[in-house]
């Protein structure tokens, strides 16, 4: 046991943890941004607006994330990480922006109305007015997306070779043989995941309690 | 000579027989996984309303794991740990199924929960007064109610489902994404592949999709005041 928990080889599976981070953070927060612009102009009343964004969100979201990894690296030639980046920015942005859709959805048309007459512009009324609420409903489903792109990272080592947190436990498991060695290198990987998911579930369950529920 | 070139396409017409075997082997994977998770689904879902606490904490631990540590590791320890350290040599497909079910069957309990959690538990209690088992009032009063809330999110899970039978590919399972990958890995025409796969699983999932917004629309009767 003490044989794994080397300085060494917790400093480098500290190395792939960062990648993890860093990847996840980048295309988390791109997603989000676009993912937003794409809600948006899905509910929009514009028609090439609204139909550019739900062709995007359609065709993207109901291929799975790993094929779009594969596309990005191998038909569009691109570097590993950046490659990574790329594939999950465009997968995670369609999939929040299905939620931000349904959240601007939830939101009454009445409230639209009754903003409007109060002399706000179309502007206005979703900053002030429909996107709070909209936000705060779609909470869990976004942080369930978050998570699912931590998790899903996990398939850049066999595709793309990016030593990530996974390509790392995966290249200490090839030198360690013993089964407990083997057994104790999963233990702290999923543990890992864990505690990084678990975390960020626990932390949006904070925020959502104290934006409050309407 | 781009990645789309016309004599890239006509290798894929040539063999196409080889992508739909890889469809049908993922529609099949998706069916057995399918029916393990909506199994274990409601059954720890329906262990998460018992009275018995230790019942509660097995549900919630099955949950939280699966659903917070990657579907790949889950799927690797089955490939490459369980024969090391129990000994025990499982198929890529058999593997595949356990991995993708235990996964989604997390995402379903989660399902479970809440559509009972939809039911008022008024009911319950007027059903126990009445002479009812407490299975009597699930199967025959609860779960039916439950399952118009249920419907909408369930196929969701069914379309994640079908996007995440992809792993076995990263384990050689003959699925789509592992024939496209190993079809195009030998002669070179990744373009054509691709756009194939996508297809195929565009074709099954996209309906689903649009059921599962069709079914939120209906139980939510389009826009409700927030």
């Amino acid at each position: 046991m003490a044989d794994i928990f080397t300085p060494n080889n917790m400093k480098f599976l500290l190395v792939g943890l960062r990648m993890t981070l860093y990847i996840s953070a980048i295309s988390l927060i791109l997603s989000t941004i676009i993912g937003c612009v794409l809600g948006v102009m899905r509910n929009s009343k514009i028609l090439p607006l609204k139909a550019v964004a739900a062709v995007y969100i359609e065709i993207v979201r109901n291929i799975p994330n790993l094929l779009w990894i594969f596309v990005v690296f191998l038909v569009l030639r691109m570097k590993s990480t950046q490659a990574g980046i790329t594939a999950f920015t465009l997968f995670t942005s369609a999939a929040i922006g299905e939620i931000v859709r349904g959240g601007l959805n939830s939101i009454g048309h009445g409230q639209i109305e009754a903003a409007r007459s109060q002399g706000f512009n179309a502007w206005q009324v979703l900053r002030y007015i429909i996107l709070p609420q909209a936000f705060r409903k779609i909470i869990p489903t976004l942080v369930s997306q978050f998570i699912t792109v931590v998790k899903d990272t996990s398939f850049l080592w066999s595709v793309v070779a990016i030593q990530e947190l996974t390509g790392k436990a995966t290249i200490l498991m090839g030198r360690y043989y013993r089964v407990n060695q083997v057994f104790i290198l999963y233990g702290i990987v999923a543990l890992t995941y864990f505690i990084i998911n678990f975390g960020l579930s626990n932390v949006f369950r904070h925020v959502q309690k104290r934006l409050g529920t309407w | 000579m781009g990645p789309f070139a016309w004599f890239k396409w006509e290798a894929l017409f040539a063999d196409l027989p080889q992508f739909f075997r890889g469809f049908g082997y993922t529609f099949l994977l998706s069916v057995a996984a399918l029916a393990l998770a909506l199994v274990l689904g409601i059954i720890f879902g329906l262990l998460c309303e018992v009275q018995f606490a230790p019942f509660r904490a097995i549900s919630r631990v099955y949950v939280e794991f699966f659903q917070n540590t990657p579907l790949l590791i889950q799927v690797f320890f089955l490939y490459n740990g369980l024969p090391l350290i129990f000994g025990l040599k499982l198929s890529v497909t058999t593997i595949g199924i356990i991995g993708v079910g235990l996964y989604h069957g997390a995402y379903i309990t989660e399902v479970v929960r809440a559509g009972i959690g939809s039911v008022s538990r008024g009911q319950l209690e007027a059903g126990l007064s009445q002479g009812f088992t407490y299975t009597q009032v699930m199967l025959e009063i609860i779960l039916p109610q439950a399952v118009r809330v249920m419907l909408p999110p369930l196929t969701n899970q069914a379309v994640n489902l079908i996007k995440n039978t992809s792993v076995v590919a990263i384990i050689s399972g003959a699925d789509i994404m592992f024939t496209a990958k190993s079809w195009s890995g030998w002669n070179q025409y990744y373009g054509p592949a691709f756009v194939a796969a996508g297809i195929l699983y565009f074709v099954i999932c996209f309906p689903l999709a649009k059921l599962a917004t069709h079914l939120e629309n209906k139980v939510h009767g389009g826009a409700v005041n927030g």
